[in-house]
């Protein structure tokens, strides 16, 4: 016993070394997985609020790209409007272009990394706004990404530039679907991988998302094509997609939430139960 | 004893809030950016304790992953930094390091300089690597700990100048 004691004392650093090396260690190995409960998340109390004091000096900086955008949007939206055929009526529920019937809930970036191969942007709505993991989400110009984890007033996003996401993709011509990656190389650029070689794809068509899964609603803008390659040995193209985003400058973004989205996932489930 | 615990106190908050305010949004190239947070565990006291050092920089890496949303990986850097301090104190001073009297933020020598090099590649790396994952990117790993390595040392450096103590 008085040697147990002994060698615990003699060794008490490395023991504590070994402890938090473990500690340390876990945390990084549980995060390179996609599917987890994020322990180390900026999704809370702390740093949210010093992100969110940043962020509020940032944004007196980009204000002139901000509203420029605000403005294209505007008359996009506007043209939208005069063109319909019958302004007497109620416009339908879904006015944004392709979105099924489904809840837009805006929010704004406090923080964006773009530096690394895993990639999370900072919102500053959680779950007090309704917003779940498993939310897709968009900005005028095109998707961002998918809700990774919510606390009360603070959310955190996988962004596309994540080698983790994957996201169902199509072309906007034909409904040629593929999924859609990031290689960790170039923020202005993803991978659209699995696409059968029977499509016929120029450079320049534009890429959308699909209507396959239940986080993005069918159509929102991704990005055009810009160079298309073969992978070895497999029937299908490699195509690398150039962003309408800029990912390294997000502003305001909207969450969807889609109305559909329980009862197909129940659906799902009770096809995989039987 | 006492004032030395209150600098280290400060400088841990110091360092940690400009790194998260200004070092994390430094985007050279897209992908580098410097890390001198590490200077506290490179400047904490020699003699210091050792148990505090440790669990107190598994506390520094802990807090960087929370802002970067990276996991353990700040905080793995910088626990094996900070239980390795001592053999990159024998590597660079030489045997007899505990008798003398370093103090690391005085004017640069190259045995200081030396310290400071082995401490930021050893931290970087480690970093890095379990930043990638994979070893498909080690190339990658490479040349970003390459570049922000010294990003981080030119860093570090201003700033051991820029707080040096004007007792003399």
């Amino acid at each position: 016993m008085q040697q147990i004691f002994n060698f615990i004392i003699r060794n008490s650093n490395r023991l504590l070394f070994l402890l938090l090396l473990g500690i340390s260690l876990a945390l990084t190995i549980q995060s390179h997985s996609y599917h987890r409960s994020k322990v180390i998340s900026s999704a809370n109390f702390l740093s949210g609020g010093v992100y969110e004091k940043i962020n509020r000096v940032n944004e007196y900086l980009n204000l002139k790209t901000e509203n420029d955008e605000l403005v294209l949007e505007n008359a996009r939206l506007k043209s939208l409007l005069f063109n319909k055929e019958d302004t007497t009526k109620l416009p339908p529920p879904d006015t944004i272009k392709g979105v099924k019937p489904a809840d837009i809930i805006v929010s704004k970036v406090i923080h964006n990394s773009y530096n690394t191969h895993e990639n999370f942007i900072t919102l500053n709505s959680g779950a007090n706004e309704g917003i779940k993991p498993d939310m897709g989400v968009i900005n005028s110009l095109g998707i961002i990404g998918i809700i990774d984890n919510t606390s009360p007033r603070y959310s955190t996003v996988v962004s596309i530039l994540n080698m983790r996401s994957h996201i169902n993709a199509k072309l906007k011509k034909s409904n040629h679907f593929g999924s859609l990656t990031w290689d960790g190389k170039s923020t202005g650029f993803v991978q659209l991988e699995d696409v059968p070689r029977l499509a016929s794809i120029r450079k320049g068509d534009t890429i959308v998302t699909g209507g396959q899964s239940v986080i993005f609603p069918e159509g929102i803008n991704i990005g055009t094509v810009d160079k298309i390659s073969t992978k070895a040995n497999t029937s299908s193209y490699v195509i690398n997609v150039k962003l309408f985003n800029d990912m390294t400058n997000l502003g305001h973004v909207y969450i969807i939430k889609s109305r559909d989205r329980e009862e197909l996932i129940n659906l799902e489930n009770k096809k995989k139960n039987e | 004893m006492n004032s030395a615990l209150l600098v280290n106190i400060l400088r841990f908050i110091m360092l940690l809030t400009i790194q998260i305010v200004i070092f994390n949004n430094m985007n050279f190239l897209g992908y580098i950016s410097p890390f001198p947070y590490i200077l506290y565990i490179i400047l904490y006291p020699v003699n210091g304790n050792k148990a505090g050092l440790i669990f107190s920089s598994f506390l520094l890496g802990l807090t960087m992953d929370m802002f970067c949303n990276s996991g353990g990986i700040h905080a793995t850097a910088c626990v094996i930094l900070a239980y390795y301090r001592p053999y990159i104190f024998k590597f660079s001073f030489g045997l007899s390091y505990e008798y003398q009297t370093i103090k690391l933020n005085d004017s640069l020598t190259p045995e200081r300089f030396s310290f400071i090099l082995v401490s930021v590649v050893i931290h970087h790396i480690v970093l890095f690597i379990l930043e990638a994952f994979e070893f498909r990117f080690i190339g990658d790993i490479l040349l970003r700990t390459l570049f922000s390595s010294i990003f981080t040392i030119i860093t570090s450096i201003i700033i051991i100048y820029l707080i040096k103590p004007n007792k003399r």
